[in-house]
């Protein structure tokens, strides 16, 4: 690979649109499906946890790159395992310290970041071949098509199951004097499932190349 | 007749491939055969050839709900005539009753329809028939006082969701009228239980409780509290059997939903198999809890009760025995029926979050009738490998 190459080359932005769209991690890899259930209920701890899993994916795809060379193979997961670990390690004491209520909100899933299937897929695909500087974008792009997706299963499920949007109240009372009543279904977990499911048929019927032949 | 398959002959170039409402050729096509039984035939694989197609099929599930629909219709007046404290003649609370409930059919088939019939032009198919079916069945089962819109929704949800996106009627997972009644349920839960939705403006100072939420207060109930419950509504079976009880639109009546079950025998549409296994499984688990009789819900009410309180008698004749999300097998139909009759039991019984668990039953049997065909499947052809092995 040549030193020469731009920073932002047309390959290199392709590592950061195409886990947006047509690779996106939870949509086309199906990666990461629990966390994108259990905290979309509320759009404020899923893009807490967005944040947080860019955060812990960007940095361990770079410590993972940078070490590459030197981490025997055989060993690779634990290492993997350690770097992660640390990260997410810092990443809940900084919520604790900063936003201690979303914190609590989110409980154990910060924790589990570590299992979040997207960052041992990516570090094990992408960061153990590649240099730094593309495994920090392919960590921020597929963060960021994972917080894409919550973000937006998150948004219907708050704004259809509770009336609010990040805690702010949006459908008037009279709405409500109307008739009209919150979706307690959206509240739980199998609606997470459905709308994933809608957004996967949607993307699908619009790209048509994401289908598997069987 | 005849004048009407002429008006429809002249018009059907029309619909064809090059004429001008080619787009609508699936919505004239629907209509056509639904009027007249078609007369091309099946060109590939082996079939087995019957006397009526899907529609009439399902026609004549429709024609065994009607004594259900026409009850339902008195008893939502006679209910409401009851709570206010006045007496009305037959004809009053009938027609009251249809007041009420003739919007939430409407409702149901013009969302259903319009959905089915807009992803057939979408897709390019052919109308799917079961919706026939399905809108009629939600709003027997749905509460009389059901908000419009929360109809719409529900029915929306289960068509999309519950039959479109496997690939319409036949592919279906689950009954799709049960995932209506299901989506409602967990949706909009102040709506679908409780005391005040089942009989339409009610008096406030009269008790609305179906005999199941009685009973369901029964498992803490103090001997005393036990008491006065069983001698209320509980202890009025033959209204129970009647259906003079408050409930969903169509589910009180035992005895029109057996009229129904008879209309389906006979026609060779419904599987009696299935009925029959569900009312041994519910009777069964009634009977076991009564052998326990660890608190007064399982001791006071005797198992036979279990059969005509609730949808119980509804599921399993109409709900259970959906040709699509039942088991196919002869073996697999005892199983799957027994099943759902016996867990229906045990969630009334051991979860008083769920009284009617009849739809959670069904739903829970639908995801696991493959698995029990698959299993019959493979149990013959192992017996019978063994058959061949002994000979030779």
């Amino acid at each position: 690979m040549s030193d020469k190459e731009p920073l932002f080359s047309a390959k290199n932005r392709k590592l950061l649109t195409n886990p947006l769209g047509s690779d996106n991690p939870i949509t086309v890899q199906v990666l990461g499906i629990c966390s994108a259930l259990a905290v979309t209920a509320k759009l404020e701890p899923a893009i807490v946890l967005s944040i947080s899993v860019m955060a812990v994916l960007a940095l361990a795809n770079v410590i993972v790159s940078l070490l590459r060379n030197t981490i025997p193979s055989r060993i690779r997961i634990i290492v993997q395992l350690v770097v992660v670990a640390a990260l997410v390690i810092l990443v809940d004491q900084i919520l604790k310290a900063f936003a201690y209520d979303v914190s609590k909100q989110l409980s154990v899933f910060v924790g589990l970041i570590i299992t979040n299937c997207i960052i041992m897929g990516r570090l094990e695909a992408f960061a153990l071949g590649n240099r730094p500087w593309p495994a920090f974008l392919d960590g921020i792009g597929n963060a960021a098509g994972y917080g894409l997706i919550l973000v937006i299963v998150a948004f219907f499920r708050e704004l259809l199951g509770s009336g609010t949007l990040y805690g702010y109240k949006v459908i008037p009372d009279a709405v409500y004097a109307m008739g009209y009543d919150n979706n307690g279904l959206m509240i739980l977990p199998p609606m997470a499932l459905v709308v994933v499911g809608i957004i996967i048929w949607v993307q699908r019927s619009k790209d048509k190349s994401l289908i598997e032949s069987n | 007749m005849k004048a009407l398959r002429k008006f429809l002959d002249k018009k059907k170039p029309l619909f064809e491939k090059g004429g001008k409402f080619a787009k609508l050729q699936s919505t004239f096509d629907a209509f056509d055969t639904f009027l007249f039984v078609p007369d091309h035939t099946s060109k590939t694989g082996t079939h087995i050839k019957d006397a009526i197609d899907l529609k009439r099929t399902m026609s004549v599930v429709v024609m065994a709900l009607i004594p259900s629909l026409l009850f339902g219709m008195y008893n939502i007046g006679y209910q409401h005539f009851l709570s206010v404290g006045e007496t009305a003649p037959l004809m009053d609370m009938f027609v009251y009753g249809l007041i009420k409930v003739l919007p939430i059919v409407v409702v149901s088939y013009v969302v259903g329809l319009g959905i089915e019939f807009a992803f057939a032009q979408m897709r390019g198919h052919a109308v799917n028939e079961g919706f026939l079916v399905s809108g009629m069945l939600i709003p027997l089962v749905m509460p009389v006082e059901a908000p419009l819109w929360m109809v719409a929704v529900s029915t929306a949800f289960a068509v999309v969701i519950g039959k479109e996106v496997f690939g319409g009627t036949g592919m279906n997972i689950w009954n799709p009228a049960l995932i209506a009644r299901a989506f409602f349920f967990f949706a909009y839960p102040s709506k679908m239980s409780g005391d005040s939705v089942w009989i339409a403006e009610k008096a406030d100072t009269f008790s609305g409780a179906t005999p199941l939420a009685d009973a369901a207060a029964l498992v803490d109930a103090t001997p005393a509290q036990a008491e006065s419950l069983m001698s209320g509504a509980l202890s009025q079976t033959w209204d129970m059997f009647i259906g003079l009880i408050p409930g969903s639109i169509g589910e009180t009546s035992t005895l029109a939903i057996l009229i129904g079950a008879v209309i389906l025998i006979a026609t060779g549409i419904g599987s009696w198999r299935i009925m029959l296994s569900v009312f041994v499984g519910g009777y069964a688990m009634g009977a076991i809890f009564n052998l326990i009789g660890a608190n007064p819900y399982m001791e006071l009410i005797p198992a036979w009760q279990h059969l005509i309180m609730g949808g119980f008698a509804f599921g399993a004749v109409f709900m259970a025995t959906d040709p699509v999300s039942a088991t196919q097998t002869t073996r697999g139909k005892y199983i799957y029926g027994f099943l759902i009759g016996f867990l229906a039991v045990l969630i009334r019984v051991m979860n008083a979050g769920f009284p009617e668990a009849m739809m959670l039953a069904i739903l829970f049997m639908n995801t696991f009738a493959p698995l029990i065909d698959h299993y019959v499947v493979q149990g013959n052809v192992k017996r019978r490998l063994k058959r061949v092995k002994v000979k030779a």
